[in-house]
């Protein structure tokens, strides 16, 4: 069966070459201010990184700069230390069974879901969608304690158990599933925005041809929602990426199952002195998300805002 | 798809009609065999995976390898599963039950993890320090009456206002320019958008390489701010002590990290506006701001109204900024609401009183959660 082809809207490209670019030097120069600003801290951890501990704590990080060629002034050993950690490429492995289908899953069951409320009709289906979407401002913190009393002892009501003992705690199957519970209200509403907006003629007629939702939503929505689906990787792998919080309270600080961020935050230390070891430290964890975020860049501005532009 | 299709359409003999009996009928039964055993076939899989996962003694490597594919293609699964299970059901039930296959999931999933929280925060804020026996409204008088609370909240009403003002404001006035560069606008938004990827805890400490203070005689000042107090031949400032201008310093961190993604969200909206209208403006001899106030706002405010909600409500989350500050968030008056409820829980062991707090946070929410279901029956109607 053939799926007619649609052109998805496209933002359109840069102007035309001979169009007037006002403003010229005034805003070259705001612009190039306001990154200059926003680089400072960046930039003070990117130098810190390569300095020896010794100068770290006895000199401002911006003293470096006055003499960029003197070799005694940069040093390798912070990443070196870093990564020779206790188990760094054991928590880094660990990261990445945490943080993919973390990502995975809650866009898939909220691509799912993002669909239904969209292209189908069922009983119910205003108050979920609104409830779902409602969810998206519960602090996670809150959910914390009650999950991981369930987690550990399940729950008994009234001497009934009414949710059994899974044992999840400190397994790889129950941070995927809170990442994905607390991943699927903001998942649902940005696909949402998308895939409703997406002309109804197609859809109609991919039923014409005698295709089922399942076909419509594997062959015809997911494509066509790539640059949703991208812009949500990003967002996703970012937050799963680097968070500490849930990874502590549900893997634990210690063992073999604890992530990078985990890692790196008892290398540092808790009052988080050792200065030069944290800035290696957080420009090795900062690399993957940005490998991410440049890789699906080019979708990533086009599918946020495809529902919300509409107006 | 089904190749027997193209001759049903053919004159009706009596080989047709039989093959048209067995079509309304459902599906073959050996189909219905198949579906079935591979369903089981996959559990067992899945049950099977978890099981390995859960040897402690495995190569990393390999566990870490199975966890990706169940991960990613167990979820894949279960839908196909569910979808073949629901074509076995009676014709006229199966687009009826078909809805809630998709968006099962995701309710179930959301039930455990954010609606069952809920109601057990709102129950065990009626309790006392240990959750054993109800106090009725004392943890809630707490919270209204106890200095260090009652100045987080008005902290957190400081942050939920100038966090966004601020970071939708520089992201806007940013998206807008970049967007008359000629050269070096992916460049310049990649540089604003970079703090997103460092982690929450990391950026705060990251901020002392520019806040941080040591008194005289305590070791040289290796932060940027008491550099240049230095170097004007100041004394060095104890920055995230003066009150009340510590709280904005630590907004600064939270500004800096999110204003990248107001950015790129409202770079993208502006992009979408079609240029015959501004260039139409502009011959009508309209100045750059009027083509920005009149123009550019008004089509991109449904961006802007996203992007704002979802920094109200990320600035009424946090707490990693305040709460991985070395210097005491009570004594500088720096608490927030999510602090409490953080401090209370873990490191004050007082569950009832942090339960109180979360739900004040959930109550102070409400308001914003009706604006934004508000703005989705608009959308609904439009459509």
């Amino acid at each position: 069966m053939s799926v007619p082809v649609i052109p998805v809207p496209e933002a359109p490209d840069s102007r035309a070459p001979g169009d007037v670019r006002r403003g010229g030097w005034l805003i070259r120069i705001a612009i190039i201010a306001i990154v200059l600003v926003w680089m400072i801290p960046t930039a003070g951890v990117l130098i810190t990184s390569f300095r020896p501990e010794g100068l770290v704590d006895t000199s401002g990080w911006w003293t470096a700069l006055a003499h960029p060629f003197r070799a005694a002034e940069w040093t390798l050993e912070n990443y070196r230390r870093a990564i020779d950690a206790q188990g760094f490429g054991n928590s880094f492995m660990n990261s990445l069974a945490v943080a993919i289908p973390a990502t995975i899953m809650p866009i898939a069951i909220a691509a799912f879901a993002a669909y239904a409320f969209a292209w189908m009709d069922f009983r119910g289906r205003y108050v979920m969608f609104v409830l779902v979407v409602g969810l998206m401002v519960v602090p996670l913190q809150m959910a914390l304690i009650p999950i991981l009393r369930l987690f550990t002892q399940g729950v008994t009501l009234f001497g009934l158990r009414i949710f059994p003992d899974l044992d999840l705690n400190q397994s790889f199957l129950g941070i995927w599933l809170a990442h994905t519970g607390f991943g699927i209200p903001l998942a649902t509403y940005l696909l949402y925005n998308y895939i409703a907006s997406l002309p109804s003629s197609i859809i109609e007629s991919a039923k014409m041809d005698g295709a089922d939702h399942f076909t419509i939503f594997w062959r015809l929505i997911v494509p066509l929602s790539i640059p949703a689906l991208a812009a949500f990787t990003i967002f996703q792998f970012m937050w799963v990426w680097n968070d500490l919080l849930v990874a502590y309270v549900f893997l634990g600080g210690a063992g073999q199952n604890r992530v990078l961020t985990v890692a790196l935050r008892e290398l540092v230390g808790a009052r988080g002195e050792n200065w030069h070891l944290l800035t290696a430290a957080a420009f090795i964890s900062m690399a993957l998300p940005l490998v991410v975020f440049f890789s699906l860049q080019k979708y990533f501005v086009r599918g946020l805002t495809a529902g919300a532009v509409k107006g | 798809m089904r190749t027997d299709e193209p001759q049903l359409k053919g004159p009706p003999t009596a080989a047709d009609v039989g093959g048209d009996e067995t079509a309304a009928a459902g599906i073959s039964p050996l189909r219905v065999v198949l579906i079935v055993v591979a369903t089981i076939i996959g559990v067992v899989v899945l049950l099977l995976a978890f099981d390995f996962l859960r040897q402690r003694n495995a190569n990393r490597i390999a566990v870490v390898g199975v966890a990706i594919l169940l991960g990613v293609v167990g979820v894949f699964f279960l839908f196909w599963a569910m979808n073949r299970l629901t074509d076995l059901l009676p014709a006229r039930f199966r687009e009826g039950v078909r809805p809630y296959v998709f968006v099962g999931p995701a309710l179930v999933l959301l039930g455990v993890f954010l609606i069952y929280p809920v109601f057990n925060t709102i129950l065990i804020s009626f309790k006392d320090g240990i959750s054993r026996d109800f106090v009725g409204i004392d943890n809630y008088e707490f919270v209204f009456t106890d200095q260090d609370m009652l100045r987080a909240l008005r902290n957190t009403a400081g942050w939920l206002v100038l966090v966004p003002l601020v970071a939708v404001s520089i992201g806007l006035a940013f998206a807008t320019m970049a967007d008359r560069l000629v050269r070096g606008e992916a460049v310049a938004k990649s540089l604003i958008f970079l703090p997103m990827a460092i982690s929450f805890a990391g950026a705060s400490i990251t901020w002392q390489l520019i806040y941080s203070y040591r008194p005289q005689g305590f070791g040289s000042n290796i932060g940027l701010l008491n550099g240049i107090m230095l170097g004007l031949g100041q004394d060095p400032v104890k920055w995230l002590e003066i009150q009340p201008w510590n709280n904005l310093m630590l907004m600064v961190i939270m500004v800096w990290m999110q204003t990248g993604f107001a950015m790129v969200v409202l770079s993208a909206a502006i992009k979408a506006i079609p240029d015959e209208i501004i260039e139409a403006a502009r011959i009508d001899g309209a100045s750059e701001m009027q083509v920005f106030g009149r123009i550019i706002v008004p089509t991109i405010l449904p961006t802007i109204v996203v992007v704002t909600t979802y920094m109200v409500i990320n600035a009424m989350k946090v707490f990693d900024i305040v709460f991985v500050q070395p210097a005491s968030a009570e004594v500088n008056g720096t608490v927030v609401v999510a602090e409490r409820m953080i401090r209370w829980f873990f490191l004050l062991d007082h569950n009832g009183r942090g339960a109180a707090i979360a739900v004040i946070l959930f109550v102070a929410v409400v308001p914003v959660m009706i604006f934004n279901v508000r703005r989705f029956r608009e959308q609904e109607a439009i459509r």
